[in-house]
Formats: structure tokens, sequence, C-alpha cells
């Protein structure tokens, strides 16, 4: 169930190839973490996994199938994504927009059922955002918004889900606060979850899986333990450091050397 | 607990529309007995409303249902299609200036119905024909110029707001090569009125309402989807241009019909819109209140341009455009001011 495979990817928007030649098995029931420089295409993989970019060539399976030649509902109700920016329609109030998640389960005619009400409600709680059910989106913080996005992405109950920086703008309590979200959805409902973050130590400390990207390619991926060195972050980022137990997780954790204050390497 | 609060939510939002509505469709009847009780033999409303409802005496009867029911159901159907597509346009384009008068859609049947009027000569129903024809032709133009692998709100606005000055210099040129009297007839059917309207255009623009406003509703699920952002409407299962292209195709036969049938009445698709949503909240489209807002603006400025000044009558567009035209000058200056210029 659920299996996400690219074959030979290669992504372009007009005539810029993003992406060229990639393949990538998503595992399955895992939290797998995508990082890499600004415009490495790792926003733009995901938009190609989430059919919502057709690739030049190459093929995106969702259980041995191409995703394109699968229509576009049975897809919506296996694969969601938060994009980096959602828009938010002016005057919402928070349970409705969870509510919109429901989209694909509604057919031309069939509008709200209670089973619908229900995934809301498990949504709004997962996410812990049942207390603003009914206040509208415009009101609201940045840290409480995000976790409205994610509870309509959880609303729509698909097995897989992608989601692109949703971290960014988010003070680094309100960062771990979703990241802990997603780790729990993972455990208790088994989802895959696919996300694209910009820090790479909480990266190296949530994913299971590690995906590091530089100019469209994959350069190595594998649990961070094994992936992260300080040779894979100079490749990657162009940086020199120092790759260090966390001193919380045991994960590996980076610490950047810039040209100042450093002792040693100055 | 968070079932009841979703349940809760829902149904409070739900109550307020419904509320909305019916006080808007309650008001809209209201209004349309109004008019047709007023006039050179004044009716009582309540005989009105007897003969509507099929009592009522045989000479209240033959005024209110030949001489004055053409009219005021006009007033309501071409109020309600100038709504519902002004609500369309604003919401795909997520701007509120996007309403068909502004972006060229009702410029294009102003000119195919000025070129038909004043070149070829053309009366009556022709003049509706090629309305509608010049709306169509104008919006496949806009369309065509705005495509770029897709076609953004923005660019869409831009190339209609070009498209509109292009055919409003059309009209003024047609206007300045004639003699003042064909001039003055083409003046007449540029402000939009509602004089003269007999059961055929009646029957005309109920036909084309009756089909076009079902199917902006069926169309509005996709309207809701796209008011995310494309990338996640997509993700939810839309054909996103395809969904774009089927509302752009309602809204402008919406707008062509009613401007057809009534000419560019100005500022009803512009202001309905808005106003619908701020009277129905919860951040839907709100296509039903917004048909609903068009119809009782329409018929209420014919029953102010009619009966408010004793002796002098206005065309219906004279007192929309009274009421749009500060509309449009306020909303210049707040988009301007919270930087929401987009």
């Amino acid at each position: 169930m659920g299996e996400l495979r690219g074959h030979d990817l290669s992504l372009a928007y007009g005539s810029r190839r993003v992406v060229s030649d990639l393949s990538i098995d998503v595992p399955t029931g895992r939290i797998t973490v995508i990082v890499g420089a600004n415009a490495c295409g790792k926003s733009t993989l995901l938009r190609g996994l989430a059919r919502l970019l057709a690739p030049e060539s190459g093929t995106v399976t969702l259980d041995g199938r191409d995703i394109h030649s699968l229509p576009t509902r049975t897809v919506a109700l296996r694969l969601g994504l938060l994009p980096q920016s959602p828009a938010s329609p002016e005057g919402i109030v928070v349970a409705d927009l969870v509510g919109r998640g429901r989209y694909p389960h509604h057919g031309w005619f069939r509008r709200h059922t209670t089973g619908d009400d229900e995934a809301v409600a498990r949504a709004l709680a997962a996410t812990d955002t049942t207390d603003l059910a009914a206040r509208t989106v415009d009101e609201l913080s940045g840290g409480q918004r995000q976790r409205v996005w994610i509870a309509m992405a959880l609303a729509q109950e698909t097995d897989l889900l992608l989601l692109d920086e949703p971290t960014s703008f988010l003070d680094v309590g309100h960062q771990v606060e979703v990241l802990d979200l997603l780790t729990d959805l993972n455990h208790t409902e088994g989802k895959t979850i696919v996300l694209v973050l910009h820090d790479l130590n909480l990266a190296c400390r949530y994913a299971d899986h590690l995906i590091a990207m530089k100019d469209g390619r994959i350069v190595t991926q594998g649990p961070p333990a094994e992936s992260v060195t300080e040779q894979m972050v100079s490749t990657v980022f162009g940086m020199p450091s120092q790759v260090v137990p966390d001193p919380v997780s045991g994960t590996p954790m980076v610490v950047p050397i810039g040209r100042h204050h450093t002792r040693e390497y100055a | 607990m968070a079932l009841e609060v979703v349940v809760r939510t829902r149904r409070a939002g739900r109550a307020r529309a419904s509320a909305v509505c019916l006080t808007l469709a309650v008001l809209c009847f209201a209004v349309l007995c109004v008019s047709l009780a007023l006039g050179d033999v004044t009716i009582p409303v309540f005989d009105v409303v007897a003969t509507l409802f099929g009592g009522g005496d045989a000479g209240a009867g033959y005024i209110v249902t030949e001489l004055r029911l053409p009219r005021g159901l006009v007033a309501v159907l071409a109020g309600a299609a100038f709504g519902l597509s002004g609500a369309i346009f604003q919401s795909l384009t997520r701007n509120s200036l996007a309403s068909p008068d502004i972006i060229g859609i009702t410029a294009g049947a102003s000119a195919a119905a000025v070129v038909a009027l004043l070149v070829f000569n053309v009366r009556g129903a022709g003049v509706s024909l090629a309305a509608l024809a010049g709306a169509l032709g104008s919006a496949a133009v806009i369309y065509a110029v705005a495509w770029r692998g897709g076609v953004s709100g923005y660019r869409f606005v831009l190339s209609g707001v070009a498209m509109a000055a292009m055919l409003t210099s059309v009209v003024s040129y047609c206007l300045t090569r004639v003699e003042v009297h064909l001039a003055r007839d083409a003046l007449a059917w540029l402000t939009g009125s509602l004089n003269a309207k007999s059961w055929d255009t009646a029957t005309t623009l109920g036909i084309g309402v009756a089909i076009l406003a079902p199917a902006a509703l069926v169309a509005g699920r996709w309207l809701t989807a796209l008011q995310v952002g494309d990338d996640l409407a997509r993700v939810q299962g839309v054909h996103v241009e395809r969904a774009r292209l089927g509302l752009l195709a309602v809204a402008v036969a919406l707008a062509a019909v009613a401007t057809a049938a009534v000419g560019p009445v100005a500022f009803v698709a512009f202001v309905a819109g808005p106003i619908a949503r701020r009277l129905a909240g919860g951040g839907g489209p709100g296509l039903v209140p917004a048909a609903l807002v068009g119809a009782l603006v329409m018929t209420a400025a014919d029953v102010v341009g009619q009966h408010a000044i004793a002796g002098t009558q206005f065309p219906v567009g004279v007192v929309t455009a009274i009421i749009g035209g500060p509309y449009l000058l306020w909303l210049l200056v707040i988009t301007n001011r919270v930087g929401r210029g987009d």
C-alpha cells in the first residue's frame, strides 16, 4: 500500500531542467527528509512525486502504476501534499478550511457527511487545533496557521503525506512541535511522510531516511547516522563543518565552520 | 468533543448563510412587488402579490403581468446573472477588481452592439445577438492573450483591462462618426436600460439563466477547491486548467446573456460578490448570495431610477453607476493602503 517511486525522473519548468535522471524509492511507513542547498530541486522533486509537474522523461509510480495514468481523484485519496505557500480564502474559519481537505472524498453531488465531520475532528485533535475550530484563519499566528494547514492535509486521509518545508517561517519551538506531530502521525497511523527541510540538524533527528540533493541529483541517501558526514555536507552545501553526535538525540549534528568565530580552524 | 465542535461550527456557518440567502430572497421579492405596484397607475402591493399568485382582478392583472412583470423579471434575472458572473470572476482571479464590466467582457458586448447598431444598422434582437457574440469573442481573445501554458488570474485581469480600453475606443470612434440621433440610440443601449422589455426578452434571458445558473452552481465546487491555490487544488484531484476554463466559460456566458438583454449595466457584477461574501461569511465563493444581491441591486436601482424623482426617469445603468463608482474608488484606496493589490 502506498509505494511511491520515481524512475529516471527528469523534471523541468519550461526549458529549465531542475531534476535530472533521478530515481527514488520512498520507504513505505517511514519518515523521509530531503535536504539540499537552495534551488537544488528538492521542492521540484516533491512536486514531481505528487504529479503536480509532468516529468520530461521517466515515471513516477504509485503501487507500481504510472501516477499520471491513474485517475487524479484516485491519487488524491492516496497521496496528500502541503505546498509551501497555500492560499487561505479570506474570512474562512479553521474547521471549514480543514474540511476543504475532504474534497476528493466528495463526488459531484455528494457533499458533507458525518464521516467528513469525524475526519475533520480527528485532524483537529491530532494537530491540537480543536480550540481554534471556530476562529477565522486570518487571525491565527504563524505556528497555529501551519498546524491548521497540516490538519487540512490530514483530513484528506491519505497513506502518503508530502510536505514542502512545513517548518519555514516558524520559530524553533514551533518547528519542533510540527516535527513531533508528524512523527506521532507516522508512529500511530503508519503514514509514509516525505518532507523537505532546511534545518539539517532537525532533519538528522527526525528522518528515518535522509536524502541529500545537489543540482537536481541525489548525492547520498540512507539513515542519517550513515549518510551525514563532513564530506557529504561539504559536497552538498559547499561548506566545511564538523559532525558531532547530537547531545539530545545521538543523531548526527552538523556544526558549520565559517570564516569567523572559529577557535582552531581560523 | 472535537466532533461536537466541528459539527457546531459547520452548522453555525450554514445557518448564517441560509439566513442571509433567505433574507435577500425575501427582500428581492418585496422590491420586485414594489416595482410592479408603481407606475402611471399605482396598484396596491397586496393586489400585486395576489396577481402573482393567480388571483386579483383582470385590470390589475393585465397591468402587472403584461406591462410590468417582464421588466421586473428581466431586472431580477439579469441582476442575478451579473452577480453570479462577477462572483465567479473575482473568486477565480482572487481580485475584487476583476468583474466582467472591468476586464473587457461587457466592453466586448458594447463594441459589438454599437458596431451592429451604427455600422450595420441592426435593430432589436440582432443587437442582443451581436452583444452576445462580442462578449464571447472578447473573452476568447483575452484568454488567448493571457495564455502561457496556463492562465493566471493576474495576467487575465491585465489583459482584460487592456482589452476593455481598446474596445471602449472602438465604441467612442463609432459614436463620433455618426449622426447625432443615431449616436443617441447607441448611447441609450450603452447606459443599460430596462425600458420596453417584453416577455420575449424575459423568456430568452430566462432560458439562458435557467441553463447557466445551475451550471455555475455545480462548477462552484471547482471554484471552492481552487480557492486554496492551484497546487493544493491539483493535489486534491482537480484538473485545474479544465476547471478554470469551464468556470470562465460559464461566467462569460452569464455576463453575455445579461448584457445582451439589458445592455452593459455598470457595476452590478462588480459589487454583488463582495457584498454577498461579507454578508454570508464563511470564506466560500458565495455564489447563491451573489446572485441574490445582484438581483436585489438591479431591481432596487430600477425602482429608484423610475420613481425616486417624480417626472424624471433614469435608466437603471445610471443609478447603478452612481452606487458603484464610489465603491470602486473606495476599493482602490483600501487595496493600495493595505498592500493587497495583487
